[in-house]
C-alpha cells in the first residue's frame, strides 16, 4: 500500500484543523493537558464546596442568598458534603495525578512517541467529561444533589426519592456518573499498561525506568482491578433502584412510614464491593504522588534515589496489599472479630513498605546538596502530610480504636492529609516541576514560595485541630453541631478551622494567578531548568507533536545518575551514550 | 480512500510526522518506533483482565447474597434451551479457531468462510439466549422475582451484551479490516476474546447449574 502521500496531506489537514489539535485531540500530551485543566474545574468547585461547608459549621444560621429558602437545610448541607467528597476523590484526585501527569509524561519519560492506543484515550477523556458534567447536573434537578456520601451506602441510596429530597433524580445522575467515570478509568489504565509494557524505548528496562512511571504503572494495574468491581456495584445499585431489585436492600424496611416492597438483600454486600473499589481508590489517589516526590526529591538533592529496587517494590506492595485491606472501613459493620484482626494486621502491614518509602525518601535527602525550589518545597510537604496522616491511620486500624472514632472528624482530618492533602501537594509540586516542559515558560518562584508556605501552615491549622474534635466525639456529616452542648464546647475549635480554611483557600488563587500568569507571559524557560536526567528533558518544551521530533532516545543508564564520582558533569543524562558524555565521564553505574 | 487516510492520523494522533506511523515492531535508535503489534495483544489481555474483575465481582456478590441465613433464595429451572445455546458457543469456538488456523497456514478463503460460520454462530446464541429469557418470562420469573433470577439476568444479559460487541468486531472486521493491525493479529486478539467468552458462560452456566 502506498501510504505516504496520503499521511503527508492528511498532516498538512490535521495541522490546521485548530479542533483535531486542541480539542478532539489524540495526543497524549493535549489528552493531559484536557485532563489537567478538567481537575482543575473540578478542583475549583469541589473548594467552594468545602468553603460552604465549614461555614455552615460555624455559623449554621446564617441567612445565604444563594440558598432557597435562606437557611440551608441540614439535607442541602448533607447534598455539599456528598458532592464535595465525589467530586474530590474522582474529578481531582484520580484526575490529575494518574490521568493527567501520567498521560503528558508516562510516554515522554519511556521515549514513546505516545500511547500505545491514541484513540482509547481520547475516548477516555471524553467519557470523564461527560462523568463530571453529569454529576454536576445533579445539582440543577429537582430535589437537587444526592445525600448519601461519596460511598453512596444502601438503602438511603437504593430507595429513591422517599429517603430524601436529592435520592431521586440527584442520586440516579450520581450513579449514571461514576459507572461513565468507570469505564472511562478502565480505558485509561489498559492505555497505561500497555504502554509501559510495549512502548519503552530500547535500554529502558524495568529497573531504569523513573519511580513516576513505575508510580503510574503500578496504579493502572489498580484502577483496572478496582473500577471493575466498583462497575459491578453500580450496575446492581442502579437496578435495586429502577427495577425493584433486591441486591442490597433489606426486608421489612420501613421510610417514611411506608413498608419498602424489597426483599432480603444486604446493605453491607454494597460496603463489601465499594471498599473493595474504594480502598485501593486511596492508592490510586496517592501512589503518583509518592512516584512525583521521589523523583523530584532526587533532582534537587543532587542524588541518587536511595534504594531505587526498594522503592519500586515498595510501590508494587502497597498496591498489592491494598487490595487485602477494605474491611477496615467497615469495623463497625458487625463483622466477626477474627476478620477484624484479620484486616487490622493487613491494614498495620501496610506500614512497612510505607515506612520503606519514608526512610528512603529521607535517606535520599541525606548528605544531598538540597537546592529549595518550590518543586522541592511541595514534595518534601508531601512528605510531611503523608507521614502525619499515615499515623493516625495506625490508630484508625486497630478495631478497638475505630469503634471509638468512627464517623468522627479523626477519621476526616486522617483521610484529608494522607489522602487529600498530600496527594494535592504532589499535584502542586509536579505542576511546579513540570510547567516549564509542558508550556515553555517558568513559574514565578517567589510566588510558588509564598504559595506553599501558606498552604502548608494553612493545611495543619485546619486539619490539626480536626484530631481532637474527634477525639472528643464530634461525629462527622452532623449539619448543626451547636445543638448539643458536648459538641458546642468544640465550636471554638470549628471556627478557627474555618479561619484557616478560607485563608488556606484563598492562598490558592496564588497559584491560579501564577498559572496563568505564566501561561501569558512567563519567562521563557530553558530546555532543562532542573538539570535532570530523565528523557522528557531531552526533547523541546513544549515537545513536538511525536515527542521527540523523529529522534528517538536510546537509554542507557538509570534514571537518577546524580553526582556520579568522576563524571564532568553533576547529572548524566539518561540517553547519552557513554562515549558521547563530556570527557571524564567515568561511570560508575554503567550495568544498572 | 480520504476518510480512512485521516482515521489512520487520527489514531497516530498526528504523530507521523517523520513521514512513518506503520507498526515496526522493536524500533532501534532515532527512527519512530510506532506500535508493536504485540501491543494489541497485551492491550486485548489487559481487557479480559478487566473484564474478568467485573465478572468475579457479580460472583462475589452472588456468593454473599445466596448464603445469607433465612436466605429468600429460591432455586430456578433454567430454561432447557441453554444447553442448546453452550454448544452453539463451544462450537464457535472452534469455528473461531479454525479460521485462525486456516489464515495461518495461508488458506484465506477458508478462513474467511470459518469467520463467517463462527459470526452466524454467535449470533444464534444471542437468539437463543432471548428466547431463554421468553422462557422465563414465560414461567412468571422476573428481574425482580427473586435474588435467583436476579443474578440469572444481570449474568446471562452481561455476558451477552459481551458477546453482542464480539459478533460486532466480528462484522466490522470482516467488511473493513483495521489498517493498523496485521490480519495475524486482529484474528488472535479477537480469538483470545472469543475463546475467553465461551469459557466465562461455561463458569456462568456452572454456577447457575449448580448452584441455584
Amino acid at each position: 500500500m502506498s501510504s505516504k502521500p496520503r499521511i503527508a496531506h492528511a498532516a498538512t489537514h490535521t495541522q490546521n484543523n485548530f479542533l483535531r489539535r486542541f480539542v478532539f485531540s489524540t495526543d497524549h500530551k493535549i489528552i493531559g493537558l484536557q485532563y489537567f485543566f478538567l481537575a482543575f474545574a473540578a478542583v475549583t468547585i469541589g473548594t467552594i464546596l468545602s468553603l460552604l461547608i465549614r461555614f455552615h459549621l460555624v455559623w449554621p444560621a446564617a441567612h445565604l442568598p444563594f440558598v432557597a429558602g435562606g437557611i440551608m437545610t441540614p439535607e442541602q448541607y448533607l447534598a455539599l458534603v456528598t458532592m464535595h467528597g465525589t467530586i474530590m476523590v474522582f474529578f481531582v484526585l484520580t484526575t490529575a495525578p494518574q490521568s493527567a501527569f501520567g498521560n503528558y509524561f508516562l510516554p515522554l519519560q519511556i521515549g514513546a512517541p505516545d500511547m500505545a492506543f491514541p484513540r482509547l484515550n481520547m475516548l477516555s477523556f471524553w467519557l470523564t467529561l461527560l462523568a463530571f458534567l453529569v454529576m454536576l447536573s445533579a445539582f440543577l434537578v429537582p430535589g437537587g444533589a444526592p445525600i448519601s456520601g461519596w460511598t453512596a451506602y444502601p438503602p438511603l441510596s437504593g430507595l429513591g426519592e422517599i429517603t430524601g429530597p436529592g435520592e431521586g433524580m440527584g442520586q440516579s445522575l450520581w450513579v449514571a456518573s461514576v459507572l461513565i467515570f468507570c469505564v472511562a478509568s478502565l480505558l485509561g489504565s489498559i492505555n497505561f499498561i500497555s504502554t509501559t509494557i510495549d512502548m519503552r524505548a530500547p535500554g529502558m528496562t524495568l529497573t531504569r525506568m523513573p519511580l513516576t512511571v513505575w508510580a503510574w504503572f503500578v496504579t493502572a494495574i489498580l484502577s483496572l482491578l478496582a473500577f471493575a468491581v466498583l462497575l459491578a456495584g453500580g450496575i446492581l445499585l442502579v437496578l435495586d433502584r429502577v427495577a425493584g431489585t433486591s441486591f442490597f436492600l433489606p426486608a421489612g424496611l420501613v421510610v417514611s412510614g411506608e413498608v419498602q416492597t424489597h426483599d432480603g438483600g444486604s446493605p453491607l454486600l454494597w460496603q463489601h464491593l465499594f471498599w473493595f473499589f474504594g480502598h485501593p481508590e486511596v492508592y490510586i489517589a496517592i501512589l503518583p504522588g509518592m512516584g512525583v516526590v521521589s523523583h523530584i526529591l532526587a533532582n534537587f538533592s543532587r542524588k541518587p534515589v536511595f534504594g531505587y529496587r526498594a522503592m519500586a517494590f515498595a510501590i508494587c506492595a502497597i498496591g498489592f496489599l491494598g487490595f487485602l485491606v477494605w474491611g477496615h472501613h467497615m469495623f463497625v459493620s458487625g463483622m466477626n472479630p477474627y476478620s477484624g484482626l484479620t484486616f487490622s494486621l493487613l491494614t498495620v502491614s501496610i506500614g512497612v513498605p510505607s515506612a520503606v518509602k519514608t526512610f528512603n525518601w529521607l535517606g535520599t535527602l541525606w548528605g544531598g546538596r538540597i537546592q529549595f525550589h518550590s518543586p522541592m518545597l511541595f514534595a518534601i510537604g508531601f512528605v510531611s502530610f503523608f507521614v502525619t496522616g499515615g499515623l493516625s491511620g495506625i490508630f484508625l486500624a486497630q478495631p478497638a480504636v475505630d469503634t471509638e472514632l468512627h464517623a468522627t472528624y479523626y477519621v476526616v482530618a486522617h483521610f484529608h492529609i494522607v489522602m487529600g492533602v498530600a496527594a494535592i501537594f504532589g499535584i502542586f509540586a509536579a505542576t511546579y516541576y513540570w510547567f516549564p516542559k509542558m508550556f515553555g515558560q517558568r513559574m514565578s518562584e517567589p510566588l510558588a514560595k509564598l504559595h506553599f508556605w501558606v498552604t502548608f501552615v494553612g493545611v495543619y491549622c485546619i486539619f490539626m485541630p480536626m484530631h481532637f474534635v474527634g477525639i472528643a466525639g464530634g461525629i462527622r456529616r452532623y449539619a448543626d453541631s451547636t445543638g448539643a452542648t458536648y459538641l458546642a464546647a468544640l465550636e471554638p475549635l470549628h471556627r478557627f478551622m474555618t479561619i484557616a480554611a478560607f485563608i488556606t483557600a484563598a492562598a490558592q488563587l496564588i497559584f491560579f494567578y501564577n498559572l496563568f500568569r505564566s501561561l501569558k507571559s512567563g519567562e521563557r524557560g530553558v530546555e532543562n531548568p532542573w538539570l535532570a536526567t530523565t528523557l522528557e528533558w531531552t526533547t523541546a518544551s513544549p515537545p513536538p507533536a511525536d515527542n521527540f521530533a523523529g529522534c528517538f532516545p536510546s537509554v542507557y543508564r538509570g534514571p537518577y545518575e546524580y553526582s556520579v564520582p568522576g563524571a564532568a558533569q553533576d547529572f548524566l543524562p539518561q540517553h547519552l551514550a557513554p562515549e558521547k558524555l563530556p570527557s571524564g565521564g567515568e561511570e560508575r553505574n554503567h550495568a544498572r | 480512500m480520504h476518510a480512512s487516510s485521516v482515521a489512520e492520523i487520527f489514531e497516530r494522533g498526528g504523530s507521523g510526522g517523520a513521514g512513518n506511523g506503520r507498526p515496526l515492531g522493536g524500533g532501534e535508535g532515532s527512527r519512530n518506533p510506532g506500535v508493536p503489534q504485540r501491543t494489541y495483544v497485551t492491550g486485548m489481555i489487559l481487557a479480559l483482565g478487566g473484564i474478568l474483575m467485573f465478572f468475579m465481582a457479580l460472583v462475589s456478590a452472588w456468593v454473599v447474597r445466596k448464603g445469607f441465613p433465612n436466605s429468600d433464595w429460591q432455586p430456578i429451572e433454567l430454561p432447557r434451551i441453554l444447553w442448546l445455546n453452550t454448544v452453539i458457543l463451544i462450537a464457535s469456538s472452534f469455528t473461531l479457531a479454525r479460521s485462525r488456523r486456516s489464515l495461518i497456514v495461508g488458506r484465506d478463503e477458508d478462513s474467511r468462510h470459518w469467520w463467517g460460520v463462527t459470526t452466524i454462530l454467535g449470533l444464534f446464541f444471542l437468539a437463543g439466549q432471548l428466547l431463554a429469557w421468553r422462557q422465563m418470562i414465560a414461567t412468571g420469573l422476573f428481574l425482580a422475582t427473586n435474588p435467583s433470577s436476579s443474578f440469572f439476568y444481570v449474568f446471562t444479559s452481561a455476558h451477552g451484551l459481551h458477546i453482542f460487541a464480539g459478533i460486532a468486531a466480528l462484522l466490522t472486521i470482516a467488511v473493513r479490516p483495521p489498517r493498523r493491525l496485521t490480519r495475524e493479529t486482529v484474528t488472535r486478539i479477537v480469538a483470545l476474546y472469543w475463546h475467553f467468552l465461551c469459557a466465562l458462560w461455561l463458569l456462568i452456566l456452572g454456577l447457575l447449574w449448580f448452584g441455584k
